[in-house]
């Protein structure tokens, strides 16, 4: 079975590892997640097993979903997450995935919502320059500059479609590659990851083994 | 309930070994130093400035004179590298931070040494004055 897991962000500490060097560590809660649901191709099309992740009083939560969970023989779940696999061969209803699972695994992906940092200029959001500070620029020092002009390609007149504006940012999904994992805590489901994940303390994250490493992760994973 | 959980993740790392530095110490701090394969210890000391941070990042300053020119060096309570720290005196300080100390040239760099009998600050000199007499 692949492995993938859903968690909540604690915090951020530093740790020390064998040689003495300080490692800044991403604490994780993680799991127990239970398996909700198995997908298989003959019945709907593609292999996928769901996972199901943190206990919820039946009254915060709706029939359909009890209903769902006590399919899998599973208590009410408030989060549902479904990733493809190979083969669900071996994969039971029911079965517990935990952090013990990642104890081999030495590298990675953490997807989380980032946080939202509300209405943000073209210079935060996108890493625009801004104008001048002076040289006669006059209350424009933080904006974009031209988005067109009369002649642009599409014929003049309007901006081209995409072109990067102000306005909402963060509170979105991002993706965190390749995390060194640098311990696990099976008592304590706790998983810890070198250097930051995106969004804040207690947000939802979906850890699974790192889908690509580049040379030098992939020579400590081989290690 | 997330703060617990991270003090736990660093409980075993927070070394208790060490004895209690506070801002106007004089302090010998031995460092383990690394050099290829070989390991060796090398002594800073002088005058602690400042303390900052808490838990994991706690950190402290020390301040000395190295051929005429002031130099600080901050080292955190938990690392690995220190080998010990062995306070030398105490001084009395009226302040948390003691940035003044930079301005100051020759005698008035000196620190009075701490009153013992007079509050807090007795109870670390008194557990702390019998171990350094072993010590010499």
């Amino acid at each position: 079975m692949a492995n993938a897991i859903l968690g909540r962000k604690i915090g951020m500490t530093r740790l020390y590892d064998d040689e003495g060097k300080n490692v800044p560590v991403t604490i994780i809660e993680a799991g127990p997640c239970f398996v909700s649901q198995i997908k298989t191709e003959e019945v709907d099309g593609y292999n996928a097993v769901q996972i199901a992740y943190e206990d919820v009083k039946g009254r915060n939560s709706t029939m359909p979903v009890i209903g769902h969970d006590a399919k899998a023989g599973v208590a009410p779940k408030r989060f549902h997450k479904e990733f493809k696999v190979e083969s669900v061969d071996g994969v039971e209803l029911g079965q517990k995935v935990s952090v013990e699972d990642f104890e081999a695994i030495k590298f990675v992906d953490v997807v989380g919502t980032s946080k939202g940092k509300g209405h943000a200029g073209v210079m935060k959001k996108y890493g625009f320059k801004g104008q001048e500070a002076s040289h006669g620029v006059e209350r424009k020092h933080r904006s974009p500059g031209s988005v067109s002009g009369r002649a642009s390609d599409l014929g003049g007149g309007r901006p081209k479609k995409g072109i990067r504006m102000a306005g909402r940012m963060g509170g979105e999904r991002v993706t965190s590659r390749s995390v060194q994992v640098i311990g696990v805590d099976k008592e304590k489901n706790l998983l810890l990851v070198k250097g930051p994940i995106p969004g804040a303390n207690k947000g939802l994250v979906y850890i699974r083994e790192a889908t690509r490493l580049w040379k030098r992760k992939a020579r400590i994973a081989k290690a | 309930m997330s703060d617990a959980i991270i003090k736990a993740v660093e409980e075993s790392q927070i070394r208790t070994d060490l004895p209690t530095v506070s801002v106007g110490d004089t302090v010998d701090v031995h460092v383990k130093i690394i050099e290829g394969a070989k390991e060796r210890i090398q002594v800073f000391s002088g005058v602690v400035i400042k303390i900052q941070g808490g838990g994991m990042g706690r950190t402290f300053t020390v301040r000395r004179i190295v051929a005429n020119e002031g130099v600080e060096r901050t080292f955190p309570f938990n690392s690995p590298r220190i080998d010990k720290i062995e306070i030398v005196r105490s001084g009395h300080t009226r302040r948390a931070k003691l940035y003044y100390l930079r301005d100051r040239v020759g005698k008035k760099r000196r620190l009075r040494d701490r009153r013992r009998g007079l509050g807090r600050a007795t109870v670390e000199a008194v557990a702390e004055a019998p171990a350094a007499e072993a010590a010499e």
